[in-house]
């Protein structure tokens, strides 16, 4: 019981994570790799406006972070011309330092004594209070982004994903959409970072390594499971792919020998695997096609 | 309503690849005159239309539509003014989003507040209307992504996406080029219903000579980044392609021992 609920509040405070990540990934098809530094940001001004005293403006002091964080990539991508990966890696790789400054030099912060959000709520146990926050917290964003992919401005920046070059012919800045997209994928994705901080009473920076291939599982599992249809399923996906890996990786470090370090190596696997099967079907279907079967 | 003085465009400008894509060009267009563009491969049509869109900024030269100095403005805003269709029935949609979106993007592009939801119930059954004119079922289809469609149907889309904001002016380049006779000429009648209702200035670039003599008001002739001939009123409708491809034959030959003249004499002198 205490294995699923500590799955289920972690898949969702990390389905956030996935929510992000499939804007850029998905909406604007372009893996972006400032992720494990945005989240990484979120991380640190979360628990360094937590540890001031203010747990609950230090959530949108890490969006707003996070935010900041996108628009450099996006700028650099768009205004600069960067290649899209390397633009997220500058800008990640920049924001190593930052983090550190910000928790002061230290590559990890404690908050245990000090009051987060998970401790606010009166008359609520410690447990009920994280299950509380973590689903409304996911709810609530996976809400609002669906809503705001129905509006105009969110058609458009799933426009520029799709093909670009009408979107210029639609008279719409293309450059402008795809910041904007950036800043947003990349503020929802430090948002998971501030509450993850906050909701394990540390900031460890080293957690941020390989975020975006445990991100990106989660958006390649839930698809499988739910399909790739529309932008209001593919983000409902992401949630629910989130769930799912972390009770796999629950069920994995409970039952299996393997070490917990072992656990990106098999995010990594999943992924390399996921990403590669359509070029395995049109493989396999080649072959068969070869081999003259009617049925290929 | 269209004006354009004297553009240049070089490629390359300084390589061994240099090329002169535009050479001094200069076009007029009144208000709702339907010109049709001939020319050989790489005789620079495209390249005109990237200029009028902004696909590029010129070497020299000025481009003006309606009275609004184009010359520096970026791409997307002139995109306000100008509709646009490509030969390549992808170019001018979203696959993945459905019909009533791709329309609503173009529909809302300069009027809609950002954050409105889109596309709203007016639109919807606006865009209805207009997809049953056509005669093609796309109506009962509002809902399909814009990818299941076959070329046809997509250049469709594409042409109302163009119009539904009455644009400035509508620059087809080859559109039908890529689809089945039958479908060809559906797509064009299609056209030239929309070009007549909107009483639209427009530009067709087409290699096809017959429908560019009998489509529109005017013909024009491009080679080498310049326009060759420009042909309208009695002399346009007495004109066959037998003696189009004469003429053009004439003039480029003229143009060629012209050029071979000048040669020698360079090299006499
Ligand atoms: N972006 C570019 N860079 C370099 N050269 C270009 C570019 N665009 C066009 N050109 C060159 O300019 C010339 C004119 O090309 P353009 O596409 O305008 O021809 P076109 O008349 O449209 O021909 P077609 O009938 O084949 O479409 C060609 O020689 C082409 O190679
Ligand atoms: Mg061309």
């Amino acid at each position: 019981m205490k294995l699923i609920i500590g799955s289920l509040q972690l898949g969702l405070l990390y389905g956030i994570l996935a929510l992000g990540i499939y804007i850029s990934f998905r909406i604007l098809s372009v893996p972006d790799l400032t992720t494990e530094g945005s989240f990484a940001f979120g991380l640190s001004v979360s628990a360094a406006v937590t540890a001031m005293g203010h747990p609950i403006l230090a959530i949108p002091a890490a969006m707003l972070a996070g935010a900041l964080a996108g628009g450099i990539t996006g700028i650099l991508q768009t205004t600069f011309m960067v290649h899209p990966i390397l633009a997220g890696i500058i800008t990640m790789s920049g924001l190593y330092s930052v983090n550190l400054f910000i928790m002061g030099g230290a590559s990890n912060l404690s908050l245990v004594r000090i009051d987060t959000i998970f401790k606010l709520i009166p008359g609520l146990s410690k447990q009920d209070t994280q299950t509380v926050l973590s689903i409304v917290a996911c709810l609530l964003a996976l809400v609002l982004l669906i809503l705001f992919f129905r509006t105009h401005i969110g058609m458009c920046i799933r426009a520029v994903g799709d093909n670009d070059e009408m979107v210029r012919a639609s008279s719409i800045n293309v450059d402008a959409c795809k910041v904007l997209a950036f800043c947003l994928s990349n503020a929802v994705i430090a948002l998971s970072g501030a509450l993850i901080a906050q909701y394990q009473g540390y900031a460890d920076i080293s957690s941020s390594s390989g975020i975006l291939v445990i991100g990106l599982a989660s958006v390649i599992i839930g698809e499988a499971v739910l399909g790739r249809r529309s932008v209001t399923i593919g983000f409902i996906s992401s949630v629910v792919g989130s769930l799912i890996y972390r009770i796999i990786i629950a069920l994995a470090t409970k039952y299996s020998p393997l070490p917990a370090y072992m656990l990106k190596l098999l995010s990594a696997i999943i992924v390399g695997f996921a990403l590669s099967l359509p070029a395995i079907r049109l493989r396999a279907s080649i072959r068969r096609q070869k081999r003259g079967n009617p049925n290929a | 309503m269209l004006e354009i003085k004297n553009a240049v465009k070089v490629f390359e400008r300084g390589t061994m690849m240099e090329h002169t894509a535009l050479d001094h060009l200069s076009l007029h267009l009144d208000d709702g005159e339907f010109v049709t563009i001939l020319g050989s491969n790489g005789a620079g049509k495209s390249t005109l239309f990237n200029a009028i869109c902004g696909s590029f900024y010129l070497d020299e030269g000025t481009v003006s539509l309606g009275g609004i100095n184009l010359t520096l403005m970026p791409e997307h805003r002139r995109a306000r003014h100008i509709g646009r269709v490509f030969q390549d029935p992808m170019r001018g949609t979203a696959p993945n989003m459905t019909i009533e979106e791709n329309l609503s993007l173009a529909h809302s592009r300069s009027t809609a507040s950002p954050l409105s939801f889109a596309p709203t119930r007016r639109e919807k059954a606006l865009f209805r209307d207009r997809l049953a004119e056509f005669g093609m079922q796309l109506e009962d289809r509002m809902k399909t992504k814009v990818g299941l469609l076959s070329g046809g149907q997509r250049q469709v889309v594409t042409l109302l996406m163009c119009t539904i904001v009455t644009p400035r002016l509508l620059l087809l380049d080859e559109h039908t080029a890529a689809l089945d006779p039958g479908t060809a000429a559906k797509v064009m009648e299609i056209t030239q219903k929309i070009v007549a209702e909107s009483h639209l200035t427009t530009m067709m670039i087409t290699h096809n000579m017959s429908a560019a003599l009998t489509t529109g008001t005017r013909t024009l002739m491009m080679d080498s980044g310049r326009i060759l001939f420009d042909l309208s009123g009695e002399q346009r409708a007495g004109m066959t392609t037998e003696a189009l491809l004469e003429m053009y034959s004439t003039t480029t030959h003229e143009k060629l021992d012209n050029d071979r003249m000048l040669f020698e004499k360079a090299h006499q002198g």
